[in-house]
């Protein structure tokens, strides 16, 4: 629009690109060999099942090529990254436990309030530890455990044992591999039977150091008939040097239980971030992954299904957007194995700037599997001409009677659409930024009212100063 | 006679290089309604996005007044601001937004200032009804999947919630059937007063029988060929278009 007047122009868009002064407990050094993950394991002070674990996994990583698909991880240099950074001695019950600097920066994302606000427990993780962690007394008195994931080690190991590792093995990939070597942090959730947690339980991750990485680790079991609602957030300094964030996520959803797992990713732009998620859902369970990546340099991340149980039923929604040298290679992959399971995968994305979204998923229907259903949408948006995105979709059916629905499209803003909303009065970035949210409304009515709010507000962060 | 709210001198209009409008000249003074007819490809289309501001439609000579100020000079939403509005006649859709926020954030828009919810509530209650829209209306999204009169009693609904200066109906009337036309006429009759400058852009006379013009003007080949009172529509309802060069009748199809 040769005459409208450039409304937003602003010329650094991450808000979240501040970083605390460095002073940490343990003097960190980078690289990986066995003896760091040694370290790391003796600093925890783990039972030596789990450091012949990490060991076992390491050398696992070691024997693989990093994967040559997906986006371009040629310059990641697994020697340069700190594995391990404790920043303080102990975790807070309490935020006046939590250092100032910490306190501050977790105080500037808003979790404090948030947590008083809308959430059943909190817990906030800073480089490789939980610094803060809160449930609500209620549910700890119905017997749930929300805990970091180390102290879930410690305190609850039986039942850890059980699962860990059972639904991700080390083997999985190359970067389930590495999670399992220098694991630290993330969320244990266990949900007794029956038990309906009404308001979401979120973790949040920071990553404050340059070069670190992040590889916490997150265990969820959902006993028979049990809900839960979990919510992630993430982000990190900009800084000129690479950071690595690299979780696993294995969710067990038992009998007519239900689990939605929500992630706002916003990481800065020179994070990698190749996280696995994956969930089995046994007979009626229901899992939901909602997931939301709107940052980072590169993410490559597909959350799973597994739906072993008859009835079961999986569900994927998920919004990326790429900006200015970022690439979102995401997507989602239900594995059908039972009879009469269902799944639906729902995936928009908005590429802008130069940036490159790729949609990839898989939806796999094994034999014997009988009256399947599956339904996969993507749908592509492109706000300007230098902007890319591509769609990788994968089909494995091996039985006759599933039922597949597959639609894709790629749109750009068309000029008409931003003339009808400017001849209202928008601006141009008012009207384009109205013509995003329209598109992302299907999945953002999905997210609590907060999340909708916050995933709205960073997209429009985003899409500041490549406007006007 | 009051002054004129616009005014167009020697308007010359391109689109993609190719010229339309070869010198339009026309006043409407504020608070009447002008009708501007003529066969298909005359221009009047390219008027009506010209005078909103669609950038493929390049002003290439001659100059548009409104209210004082120098249409070129600004853009699509400056224009809305200052109290421009069309009703387009093809509106588009954009998915996931809802009625009820466009609409909000329109008015909020065009006024520059937020407009209380409770009263926003109160003002789409008032002119949907006028509009016959049932309340869940508001839910749908933009356009998406509406009946070609629902879009037109939704352009006039916008007109009736931005009270605009002055208002250009490019069309509305086509795809109409007489019940859908006689709301949509309602809606701006409701709205005509001394505040109020409107420009019905039709091809066919059916629509002035609802709302009367002070005055007709007539466009042929990229200018206004004559000006006249109502009689003219009139006259053209019998004659058609033959005297300007075309074989176009002026009265509706049946």
């Amino acid at each position: 629009m040769s005459t409208a007047k450039p409304e937003l122009d602003i010329d650094t868009t991450y808000k979240f690109g501040w970083h605390d002064p460095a002073n940490y407990v343990f003097e960190p050094k980078k690289g990986l060999n066995a003896d760091v993950v040694r370290e790391i394991s003796m600093l925890k002070n783990e039972p030596e099942w789990m450091t012949k674990f990490r060991l076992r996994s390491l050398e696992i990583f070691e024997s693989r090529e990093i994967p040559d698909w997906g986006g371009d991880l040629s310059s990641l240099d697994f020697q340069d990254i700190y594995y391990y950074i404790r920043a303080t001695e102990s975790q807070g019950r309490s935020w006046d436990d939590v250092p100032d600097d910490i306190r501050n920066t977790f105080d500037r994302l808003g979790i404090p309030e948030a947590e008083q606000k809308f959430l059943a427990g909190v817990s906030a993780q800073y480089e490789s530890e939980v610094v803060y962690h809160s449930i609500r007394e209620d549910l700890e008195q119905k017997g749930v455990i929300f805990c970091d994931t180390d102290t879930a080690l410690r305190e609850h190991e039986e039942i850890f044992r059980e699962y860990w590792a059972t639904v991700i093995p080390p083997g999985d990939n190359t970067f389930s591999a590495l999670n399992s070597a220098v694991w630290s942090g993330g969320s244990f959730i266990w949900v007794p039977e029956g038990v309906q947690i009404d308001i979401p339980l979120q973790a949040y991750f920071r990553i404050n150091a340059e070069s670190m990485g992040q590889f916490e680790r997150t265990l969820i079991i959902c006993e028979p008939g049990s809900y839960v609602h979990y919510v992630e957030g993430c982000t990190a300094p900009t800084y000129s040097a690479d950071s690595l964030h690299s979780a696993v996520v294995e969710i067990i959803v038992k009998k007519g239980a239900r689990c939605r797992y929500s992630t706002i990713q916003n990481w800065s732009n020179n994070v990698y971030n190749l996280v696995t998620k994956r969930a089995v859902a046994h007979e009626d369970a229901v899992m939901e992954w909602i997931d939301g990546n709107l940052g980072s340099k590169l993410t490559m991340k597909y959350p799973a299904v597994w739906m072993v149980g008859p009835r079961a039923r999986g569900e994927v929604l998920s919004v990326a957007m790429a900006g200015p040298g970022m690439h979102q290679d995401a997507g989602a992959k239900m594995v059908h194995v039972a009879s009469d399971t269902s799944s639906t995968i729902i995936s928009k994305s908005i590429s802008q700037g130069g940036g490159r979204t790729s949609y990839r998923g898989l939806v796999k229907v094994e034999p014997g599997a009988r009256r399947v259903k599956a339904s996969v949408v993507c749908d592509a948006l492109l706000l300007d001409d230098d902007s890319r995105s591509d769609t990788y979709p994968y089909m494995d059916i091996q039985a006759a009677d599933t039922s597949i629905g597959h639609e894709a499209t790629v749109s750009k803003v068309a000029d008409d659409q931003i003339f009808y909303l400017m001849s209202r009065g928008l601006s141009e970035g008012e009207a384009m930024a109205m013509i995003v949210r329209g598109f992302i409304e299907p999945i953002a009515k999905e997210l609590p009212m907060e999340y909708a709010v916050e995933l709205n507000r960073l997209i429009e962060l985003q899409m500041e100063g490549s406007i006007g | 006679m009051a002054d004129p709210i616009l005014k167009i001198e020697g308007l010359e209009v391109a689109v993609d290089n190719t010229p339309i409008l070869k010198g339009v000249d026309l006043e409407v003074p504020q608070g009447e309604v002008h009708a501007l007819m003529g066969p298909n490809g005359s221009g009047k289309s390219t008027l009506a996005y010209a005078l909103a501001g669609h950038p493929r439609y390049e002003i290439t000579g001659g100059s548009v007044m409104f209210g004082g100020q120098d249409l070129a000079d600004m853009g699509a939403d400056e224009r809305a601001q200052a109290g421009l509005f069309l009703a387009m006649q093809y509106p588009v859709e954009v998915p996931g937004v809802s009625v009820m926020n466009f609409l909000r954030t329109a008015v909020n828009a065009t006024r520059g200032e937020e407009v209380p919810v409770r009263e926003f509530a109160r003002l789409f209650k008032e002119k949907s009804d006028l509009l016959t829209f049932d309340p869940s209306f508001a839910d749908r999204y933009l356009n998406e999947g509406f009946s070609g009169g629902e879009k037109k009693r939704h352009e006039i609904l916008q007109m009736a919630l931005l009270e605009p200066a002055f208002a250009i109906l490019d069309e509305t009337d086509s795809g109409l059937d007489v019940d859908a036309l006689r709301i949509v006429a309602e809606g701006v009759n409701a709205q005509r007063g001394p505040d109020l400058g409107v420009l019905i852009i039709t091809h066919y006379t059916r629509i002035l029988n609802y709302i009367r013009p002070d005055v007709v003007h007539v466009m042929f080949d990229g200018r206004i060929a004559r000006t006249g009172g109502p009689d003219l529509a009139d006259h053209l309802e019998e004659k058609g278009y033959v005297e300007f060069g075309s074989a176009e009748t002026a009265a509706a199809p049946r």
